[in-house]
């Protein structure tokens, strides 16, 4: 695996540091550390980090503030990594510009991965007209879909849900983002709207729409897209 | 008197004792009492007080007027004296006794002079014996000087002897209450003498008071009555002193005297007698006033009202009873009450009928008397002046509307009879007008119906009866039937108003008697110091109708300002204060009280029976009369009874809360302690075991997969415990939002997927089934732990299924399984906090459950545990819950 670039762990808690360290530079990450807000700013714009990952209870300021200052001027992925699990919290951080959030006690595999998707997301692969998922295929400039090679019926809205779900491969998204891309500002509490089309969604991009491997639910937060 | 009579009865000797317990808290009160100013009342006391200071006693003067006398003024020297407070009263500055500075100086002894001394208006009380209670409620010792005028029951007397009013009285029950009285006497000759010498006034006054007050011959009869009381008080301890110590002796006890008023200034003669009388006698006394038909003028129930009072003042206590018969109230009451001595005034007479009704009373009242003796005291000339100054025909005024409607209408019907004359004889008419009075009798007073049958009356003479339109009657038949008539109108009239009177006075009493029972029906039903102040407020707002507030104490036994609900009014800092005093003090003050009476309301304690609950403030438009009075005390009282009740109930569940929670706490830490123990053992042991030693690589694997479960399992424990404080602390709010079950299902069956392994789970939705507006979080949670819960309980391998569906307003889900479900005693305990199932595996905390109720609760829903049919546990949740139907918006979209 060649992961070259620096990662920027900004957190306050050593032990969690340590583990982070051990573990992303086993997966071949270059590592810098910063233990408080303000040192985490000063090493994002000295070091250059590919991605960021944020702690949100940070001794001198709050993380949503640095995270704020941060999105700012810096374009590359930030993951929150916190004990705050309340749907509040992860919505506000998530609108705020991070491109993901785990609870802590995390699974450090989860982390991986996560940090994965955000880098090649963030990698500028320039804009592919057409996208593959396993069995699916979605050729976005027609606006069709095929399953195992048959063409699927989508309806537009749903062609447009899916498309951007897609787009956005493997990070998650709010409900209420979902809703003001693909109906309009008008329609950003319309949550109802979004549980039908992604339940009518699922029925024909779902191997087993019962256990939905590609379309998977965040509870309380939004959906996320991927193989 | 029987034998039984020479035992103590245990009721006296129960007040005996009270008394002496409330007597050892208080203060004791020494009175130097004289026959009159003069006699050196002040400087006994004075004397006496340096004798106690000698002793190294803290005595200090509170209140003393030397009234410039040389020998007395030398003799306050050497005492420390309180500072009077100046009043300003009509722009004069009046001193008064510093009550307060007194109470906070908190003295062994203080000196307070002139107990019976009126207060300057804008001072707490009234009166000043007012203070002196207040200080020895305090615990502070009082001595203090009277003269025999200002007793209350002796003030008349005084007055007919010396022919002077006397206006500052106080009540004899303070003097009798008296711990020490000390009598300070001299002849009256050197009471003479010394005045003559310029001792007690200065020379010019001293000769106009020996030309007025101090004649040999007052001064004597003055002095025989101090003697006389202070004798009879002496006797009367002696009587206390022997039940006390339960010598056999002559009781006098077992008399018991009545006395009848009513609403005459003579009752009040009749009171200070009868008192007198008991007190000689040693008998108790209660008095007793017979509401009858007589509707009574403004100035009758004002003097009625004085009557009562009195009655107070002298430590009588009375009694309200509604009969048309007087002398069998009194009398039937006097049987009840084993009275043995019945005293009423001698009737007066003011003409012939009341003479006629008056003598038959006093016969009657003799005759049903029995054996209880009667007492009938005359009344005195000046009385009947009295009566003849005041009494004018006042219950004759009814408005002049009813004179005007009842003459219309006995002028119209007499148009309608003229009329109709010719068909019907004059004769007739007579019938037709009897008639019309006694309709007019049912809607008018007595004084319109006297007006309508002298009325009609005349007109039937003048205008039918031959030879009309003249008074002239030829025939003496028609002469008679004319008498006939009037009186027959009269009757009529005055007969069917009366029993409205009385109909309307027993209604008003029905009505409180039933308000008073609605009221203890209510109060029963409540629950909670807001819903009894509520229910009280109703009331007051229903049958007072005036301006109120209510406050009750907080937790600290203080007045709490921050009033509870639905007051109306917001109190000054200054009513405020007069709230306090009578919280302390447990005695109504205000407006229409000898307490503080410059404010616009009337405070009165809310005492239960040990403690006050708070003060409750009224605004009366005008003072409350006999019946109104009594009316609310009976629902003063059923009200404070209840707020005792209530604040009784609040300690109790206060001292069960801390039980519980004491409990909890232990509980907790047992539990707690040992599951979090456990799995960091795990974690220490089997990371130490890898860092000492090199095992092979598959015994590292296990020992990694040890320190991962346990890992997992802390933290599900933290989980729980955090979910459970969240509960416990009332964060718990749901935010709702749509829902589609499929996702829940999915989520909960994804996130426990190692759980589930080892059994068939499946999951059941309708295919019409609708989104549902709740909190996806917490419902997942709930889920999570209740399928959970299965997993850990029920054996491998058996079929878990977990069902939803949407039936009239409600979401249910249920998750069944094919284990041996739940021991019956353990149905309604599962979801209790740390309750752990007899057979319950290792590994839970007796947490996942009670967090599956409370957030199930919180979403206003239910759960219950169940036992099915053929073997196995079924878990029912039931949450109301908005639905929107998912397919019209596909239909909208294509």
């Amino acid at each position: 695996m060649t992961n070259t670039g620096n990662i920027l762990i900004i957190d306050d808690e050593v032990q969690i540091r340590r583990l982070l360290e051990i573990t992303l530079s086993a997966n071949g990450y270059k590592i810098s550390e910063a233990s408080t807000g303000k040192e985490g700013l000063a090493a994002a714009a000295t070091g250059q980090p590919v991605l960021i990952v944020l702690d949100l209870g940070l001794p001198d300021t709050d993380g949503l503030d640095i995270l704020k200052k941060l999105r700012d001027w810096y374009q590359k992925p930030i993951i929150i990594l916190s004990v705050r699990n309340s749907e509040e919290d992860i919505i506000k951080a998530l609108d705020n510009g991070a491109n993901d959030y785990l609870t802590k006690p995390f699974r450090t595999g989860e982390l991986l991965a996560r940090i994965r998707v955000a880098i090649r997301q963030s990698q500028g692969i320039p804009d592919q007209p057409i996208l593959e998922f396993g069995s699916l295929t979605i050729d976005l400039p027609n606006h069709s879909v095929h399953k195992n090679n048959e063409i699927i019926k989508l309806t537009s809205t749903e062609f447009s849900l899916l498309a951007l779900l897609a787009k956005n491969e493997g990070r998650v998204l709010t409900h209420q983002y979902i809703l003001k891309e693909v109906w309009g500002m008008g329609y950003i509490e319309q949550t109802q709207y979004l549980r039908v089309f992604v339940a009518q969604l699922r029925k024909k991009i779902e191997d087993d729409p019962a256990k939905p491997k590609l379309l998977t639910t965040e509870s309380g937060i939004g959906y996320r897209f991927g193989s | 008197m029987g034998p039984d009579d020479s035992r103590p009865n245990p009721d006296e000797l129960l007040a005996s004792l009270l008394n002496e317990e409330e007597k050892s808290k208080r203060g004791k009160l020494k009175i130097f009492f004289g026959m009159c100013a003069g006699v050196g009342k002040t400087y006994t006391m004075l004397k006496a007080a340096h004798t106690e200071k000698e002793k190294s006693c803290d005595i200090i003067i509170g209140y003393v007027e030397t009234h410039k006398r040389i020998e007395t003024a030398g003799l306050v020297k050497g005492f420390e004296v309180i500072p009077r407070k100046t009043y300003d009263y009509k722009s004069t500055a009046v001193q008064e006794m510093d009550l307060d500075a007194i109470i906070s100086r908190k003295p062994q002894i203080v000196l307070v002079d002139e107990l019976a001394h009126t207060n300057a208006p804008g001072s707490r009380h009234a009166k000043r014996y007012q203070d002196v209670l207040e200080i020895l409620d305090n615990g502070i010792n009082v001595y203090t000087t009277l003269n025999v005028q200002h007793l209350e029951s002796r003030s008349e007397t005084v007055a007919q002897i010396t022919g002077i009013i006397v206006r500052e009285t106080l009540p004899d029950e303070i003097f009798e209450n008296a711990d020490e009285v000390e009598v300070v006497d001299l002849t009256p000759d050197e009471l003479l003498h010394r005045l003559s010498e310029g001792k007690v006034y200065t020379p010019e006054r001293s000769r106009e008071a020996i030309e007025n007050f101090f004649r040999k011959g007052n001064i004597t009869a003055l002095r025989e009555m101090a003697l006389r009381i202070v004798a009879d008080r002496v006797d009367k301890q002696l009587h206390d002193y022997m039940q006390h110590k339960r010598i056999r002796g002559p009781w006098k006890s077992g008399l018991h005297l009545l006395v009848a008023i009513d609403y005459h200034h003579h009752s009040t003669k009749l009171l200070r007698w009868a008192k007198n009388l008991s007190y000689s006698m040693g008998a108790d006394i209660q008095a007793i006033y017979i509401e009858t038909l007589h509707k009574l003028t403004p100035r009758e129930r004002e003097q009625l009202d004085k009557n009562f009072n009195l009655a107070k003042q002298l430590g009588i206590k009375f009694r309200i009873i509604t009969n048309y018969d007087i002398v069998k109230a009194i009398v039937d009451f006097a049987q009840k009450e084993n009275v043995t001595h019945i005293i009423v005034g001698k009737p007066r007479v003011r003409n012939m009928l009341s003479m006629f009704r008056l003598g038959n009373f006093v016969k009657r009242l003799i005759r049903y008397s029995g054996n209880i003796d009667v007492y009938i005291l005359g009344s005195d000339s000046q009385a009947k002046d009295y009566f003849k100054k005041r009494v004018s025909i006042p219950s004759y005024t009814s408005n002049i509307r009813q004179y005007v409607t009842v003459s219309f209408f006995v002028i119209l019907s007499a148009i309608i009879c003229h009329i109709l004359e010719d068909y019907i004889g004059y004769q007739v008419v007579s019938f037709v007008l009897l008639f019309l009075v006694s309709i007019l009798a049912l809607f008018f007073g007595t004084g319109p119906i006297l007006l309508a049958a002298t009325l009609s009356a005349l007109i039937w003479d003048y205008f039918f009866i031959p030879p009309q339109n003249t008074l002239h009657i030829e025939k003496p038949l028609d002469l008679l039937m004319l008498i006939m008539f009037f009186i027959i109108a009269l009757l009529n009239g005055i007969l069917t108003s009366r029993i409205r009177r009385q109909e309307k006075k027993i209604r008003i009493r029905e009505e409180r008697t039933q308000a008073l029972y609605q009221l203890a029906r209510e109060l029963t039903m409540a629950s909670g110091i807001d819903e009894v102040s509520k229910i009280a407020v109703r009331y007051i707002q229903k049958y007072f109708n005036s301006d109120y507030s209510i406050i009750l104490k907080n937790d600290l036994n203080q007045l709490d300002n921050q009033v509870p609900n639905d007051v109306k009014i917001k109190l000054t800092e200054n009513e405020l204060s007069i709230a306090a005093w009578v919280y302390k003090n447990s005695v109504k003050a205000g407006k229409n009280t000898d307490t503080l009476p410059s404010t616009d309301y009337t405070f009165y304690p809310l005492t239960g029976n040990k403690d006050n609950m708070g003060v409750l403030a009224i605004k009366h438009p005008h003072p409350f009369t006999q019946g109104e009075e009594q009316f609310w005390e009976a629902f003063l009282s059923q009200i404070s009874g209840k707020f005792e009740r209530e604040f009784l109930r609040n300690a109790a569940r206060k001292a069960y809360i801390l039980n519980e929670s004491d409990k909890l706490y232990k509980t907790l830490f047992n539990s707690i302690s040992h599951e979090l123990r456990i799995p960091v053992a795990t974690i220490m042991g089997a990371s130490d075991t890898l860092l000492s030693q090199s095992y092979p690589e598959e015994t590292k694997l296990k020992l990694y997969s040890e320190i991962n479960t346990a890992s997992v399992r802390l933290n599900r424990l933290i989980e729980n415990l955090l979910n459970m404080s969240r509960l416990e602390s009332g964060r718990i709010t749901p935010h709702p939002d749509w829902c589609d079950v499929h996702d829940l299902a999915n989520k909960v069956a994804d996130n426990l997927k190692q759980e589930l392994l080892p059994f068939e789970f499946s999951t059941v939705i309708p295919a019409n089934m609708p989104l549902v507006f709740i909190d996806f979080g917490l419902i997942e949670q709930v889920l999570h732990n209740l399928v959970l819960n299965t997993t850990q309980n029920a054996p491998t391998g058996t079929n878990i299924r977990l069902k939803f569906f949407y039936d009239s307003g409600s979401l249910t889900i249920q998750l069944m399984d094919r284990g041996k479900g739940f021991p019956p005693s353990e149905l309604t305990l599962v979801f209790n906090k740390f309750y752990r199932g007899k057979d319950a595996k290792t590994g839970g905390t007796g947490l996942g459950l009670s967090i599956v109720k409370g957030f199930t609760e919180a979403h206003g829903g239910t759960v219950i545990a169940e036992n099915r049919q053929n073997g196995g546990a079924i878990f029912t949740i039931k949450i109301p819950v908005k639905i929107s139907d998912m397919n019209q918006f596909i239909r909208h979209d294509e």
